[in-house]
């Protein structure tokens, strides 16, 4: 009995993943930055490290007091923040989510960062 | 944390500062290379353990009716007008009164940036931490929201933030379910300005300034007049100093 349950199994899971896909995930929509000299790295590269980047700089930020250096989120928001939101994290049209979700990966960073651009700088009041 | 904390040795910004840079091109971690730290920040200013910042409060030049500087703390930080008891308050305006001679004060009261944080020595992850300058803040990347620092601080100096917080001020990231508290507007400071309570004060009631230089305004005021750090009998060596309390 279990073993004619584990070939029904094993067949119906043979069967979905011969099956053409049906509805394919979208492609992450990844629109091209205004001004692409001034990346940190290629695409490629920056695709693959932004992550240890930005945890790196975080901690020499924060920590010892490290302010303006090229390693920057607010930075990233500056060039990559969508048109219409205004923002790298608004809608799975903006940047970073939506390679985020096409990837299934949580993005954490704006539960605190603010990943609109444009924002006050630094003395100005709201 | 990691060693990648401390400050760069002053023989590799020697190193870097020469002609040598470019045959390094050594990866500090993975994507960040010496040589591009050396083009892209070539003197990063550091917090610095030579300086110590602090605060005196002046009680007073203090108006019990003027909350200038929570206003101008709520303003900068992008913080929540303490509408609901829950809100987060940095800076909460004090009134005290002596019920034997009946005088009565009012005095801004707030992280007091202790020497010897309590914060500090009970957060279990390391969120809690000092900086090189004296400033005591929140990693909200490490903190896990325990409130343990809550229960130590003497002062009722950090809050929780219950609610979810979309509105910040760039340079100042908060959310949802971290501790935090004044930050002493460190992210003024690294770039030269004043805290923003201190900017508004309408009554120079609060004078901020670096405690381990002797020439400073605020060294020379506190050699000049009786003050007092609150609780000092907690022997925390606070920060902010207070005269007339």
């Amino acid at each position: 009995m279990r073993l004619a349950v584990s070939a029904l199994i094993l067949a119906a899971s043979l069967a979905v993943w011969a099956a053409p896909v049906a509805a394919e995930v979208a492609r992450p929509v990844i629109a091209v930055a205004p001004d692409q000299g001034s990346c940190l790295a290629p695409p490629e590269e920056m695709r693959r490290r932004h992550m240890d980047m930005l945890k790196h700089q975080r901690d020499r930020t924060l920590r010892d007091g490290e302010r303006g250096a090229r390693i920057s989120l607010n930075g990233c928001i500056a060039c990559h923040a969508g048109k219409e939101s205004g923002s790298v994290a608004a809608s799975r049209q903006d940047f970073c989510e939506s390679c985020h979700a096409y990837v299934a990966v949580k993005l954490d960073c704006f539960e605190c960062h603010q990943p609109k651009s444009g924002g006050l700088a630094t003395g100005e009041k709201p | 944390m990691s060693a990648g904390h401390k400050p760069p040795l002053p023989a590799r910004r020697a190193l870097l500062a020469g002609g040598a840079a470019a045959a390094l091109s050594v990866a500090l971690a993975p994507g960040i290379r010496l040589i591009e730290i050396a083009s892209g920040n070539e003197a990063p200013t550091l917090a610095s353990s030579k300086v110590r910042w602090g605060m005196l409060i002046d009680a007073t030049r203090c108006s019990a009716d003027c909350d200038a500087c929570v206003t101008a703390c709520n303003q900068e930080n992008h913080l929540p007008t303490a509408a609901a008891p829950t809100d987060p308050q940095w800076l909460r305006k004090v009134s005290l009164k002596d019920l034997k001679t009946g005088r009565s004060l009012s005095v801004p009261v707030m992280c007091q940036h202790c020497a010897k944080p309590a914060c500090v020595d009970v957060c279990p992850t390391g969120a809690s931490f000092k900086r090189a300058d004296g400033i005591v803040l929140v990693d909200r990347h490490i903190c896990i929201g325990c409130r343990y620092c809550m229960m130590a601080c003497p002062y009722k100096a950090r809050s929780f933030v219950h609610a979810p917080v979309t509105d910040q001020n760039p340079q100042v990231p908060r959310g949802k379910g971290c501790v935090e508290g004044c930050t002493l507007c460190v992210h003024r400071l690294d770039r030269g300005q004043l805290p923003a309570c201190v900017e508004a004060c309408p009554n120079q009631a609060m004078l901020f300034g670096d405690l381990n230089d002797p020439d400073s305004a605020i060294s020379q005021r506190l050699r000049a007049i009786a003050t007092t750090q609150a609780r000092a009998d907690l022997g925390l060596d606070t920060g902010v100093r207070y005269h007339g309390i």
